[in-house]
């Protein structure tokens, strides 16, 4: 059983927003994402600045044998990169809701009641 | 997940947890607890593989070294008995049906070791060239049962767990062994770029040696490390480097074909294509930043692309981004600027060599 947190909101594609502060959130992807990837061996992140459009690709995970999209639960821009991630991408695996790919400054807060809580993305992860 | 066939390993992959896929018709294991880990264990220690899937077709009979040197690009008829040689055995047109281990017990008789995705359709070419030769060609991959053990311990292993010295076992050669009262074929042979043996035999006496190796700590080993191990080795596998479409001359294995001995089937193409030139060929690749050239991903030069990644990674021994890549001959120079298209971006790279690891082959 893959962990979830409280507090979070979760997408179909299996990333978490988290709230940090106003229109502030991060951003990682969920513990049983990174259970079916395996390892986490390196992540392709946009940089700074960039514009998210929600559902649209902006990166990926990449395990030893596979590559996994990345897709935003959100509308925003990116306004910082986790750079701890570039050499130890494996901290995805040690702790999913720790390892924060992107934090973005949203461009509509009121957007995230469109993502799942706890419960329902539970149902999409067993 | 039924019609898959089940090596006689299945029930140990299982309850180890290994997570199970379809490879070549067989439920295989793609990995046990980390491919990195088993990657490692391989370069550094010893591990082993369950092979079992692969095929066995057995030529038998009077004319078996000039039949067999009649489909192979090899050659076996001047080899010793005990030798293993490596090859491919090829269309008219030059292109390769499947690169196969042959094994030459004597004049009259060779095992015939081939790709398990492939081992129905060579068992049929191999039975339709046989016209004309006085030999029989069987296919007895179900009578078989084969364990890798790989690693730089694994000659240590095998000599304290059955008291058996390889010591003297050459660099592709093999012995008739009895290990745990089975007889079995040990061949110093491998997939990975390491020392390290196959061994061949009924399915009971497989299931008792892995289990003999289990006991001792062999690293079990998936599909997903044997493929990152033979990748950094630059060994092809079929249907990536090499394919139907794919001759030995493009795919940079020219070595294993002897046009010097009598006429073989596909001699004539690949002597006309070594004449007229090749379009693409195969070439190591490196990337200058991070990023993953995988499997399919096209390669560029400037605007234009010129070729298509084979199999890619960040190698887990060098940690570096390498691929093995199809290019234009314009394009294959060592030291070519190049790129590979990953999601749509452009990441800069060069051709290279493809030794990209020191083999450690006891030779």
């Amino acid at each position: 059983m893959s962990k979830l947190l409280d507090g979070l909101y979760y997408s179909e594609s299996h990333e978490w927003v988290k709230v940090v502060e106003g229109n502030t959130v991060l951003i990682g992807i969920t513990d049983f994402a990174q259970s079916q990837l395996g390892t986490v061996v390196f992540v392709d992140l946009p940089e700074t600045g960039t514009k998210l459009v929600k559902d649209a690709e902006f990166g990926a995970v990449e395990s030893v044998k596979a590559a996994s999209d990345l897709f935003s639960p959100v509308d925003g821009t990116v306004i910082e990169v986790n750079e701890d991630l570039i050499g130890e991408p494996e901290k995805i695996n040690e702790d999913a809701y720790e390892a924060w790919l992107l934090k973005v400054e949203l461009d509509d807060l009121e957007a995230l009641k469109d993502l799942l809580g706890k419960v329902d993305y539970a149902k999409l992860s067993e | 997940m039924e019609n898959l066939k089940e090596t006689c390993l299945l029930g140990y992959h299982q309850g180890k947890g290994a997570k199970l896929e379809a490879f070549a018709g067989y439920l295989m294991p793609i990995v046990y607890t980390s491919i990195i880990e088993e990657h490692n264990s391989v370069r550094n220690n010893v591990g082993m593989f369950d092979v079992s899937h692969m095929g066995e077709i057995l030529v038998k009979g009077k004319d078996t070294c000039s039949y067999v040197d009649h489909v192979f690009s090899n050659e076996i008829t001047s080899k010793p008995d005990g030798k293993v040689v490596y090859g491919m055995l090829l269309y008219e047109k030059g292109t390769i049906v499947d690169d196969l281990l042959v094994y030459k017990i004597s004049d009259q008789e060779c095992l015939l070791v081939v790709n398990a995705s492939n081992t129905g359709k060579d068992y049929t070419w191999l039975v339709e060239q046989s016209d004309g030769f006085d030999v029989t060609v069987a296919n007895l991959s179900d009578d078989y049962g084969q364990i890798a053990i790989q690693g730089p311990n694994a000659e240590a292993t095998i000599k304290d767990l059955f008291d058996i010295d390889l010591s003297e076992l050459g660099f592709y050669t093999f012995a008739f062994k009895n290990i745990l009262d089975c007889k079995v074929i040990v061949s110093r042979t491998g997939y990975t770029g390491e020392d390290g043996f196959e061994i061949y035999g009924d399915p009971m006496a497989i299931r008792l040696i892995w289990d003999a190796f289990d006991a001792v700590g062999v690293t079990p080993c998936g599909l997903g490390a044997r493929d990152t191990l033979r990748f950094e080795a630059a060994l092809p596998l079929y249907g990536h480097e090499i394919s139907d479409e794919i001759t030995p001359v493009g795919a940079g294995l020219k070595m294993f074909v002897r046009f010097e001995k009598n006429d073989f089937i596909g001699k004539q193409a690949l002597e006309e294509q070594i004449e007229s030139g090749l379009k693409r060929r195969l070439v190591g690749l490196e990337l200058l930043q991070t990023a993953i050239p995988r499997e399919g991903y096209p390669v560029y030069s400037g605007d234009n692309e010129i070729g298509y990644v084979t199999t890619g990674y960040l190698s887990i021994t060098l940690k570096k981004p390498i691929a093995m890549a199809m290019v234009d001959v314009d394009h294959a120079k060592i030291g070519t600027e190049i790129a590979v298209k990953i999601r749509n971006k452009l990441v800069p790279g060069v051709v290279r060599d493809r030794k990209f690891l020191q083999k450690n082959y006891k030779k």
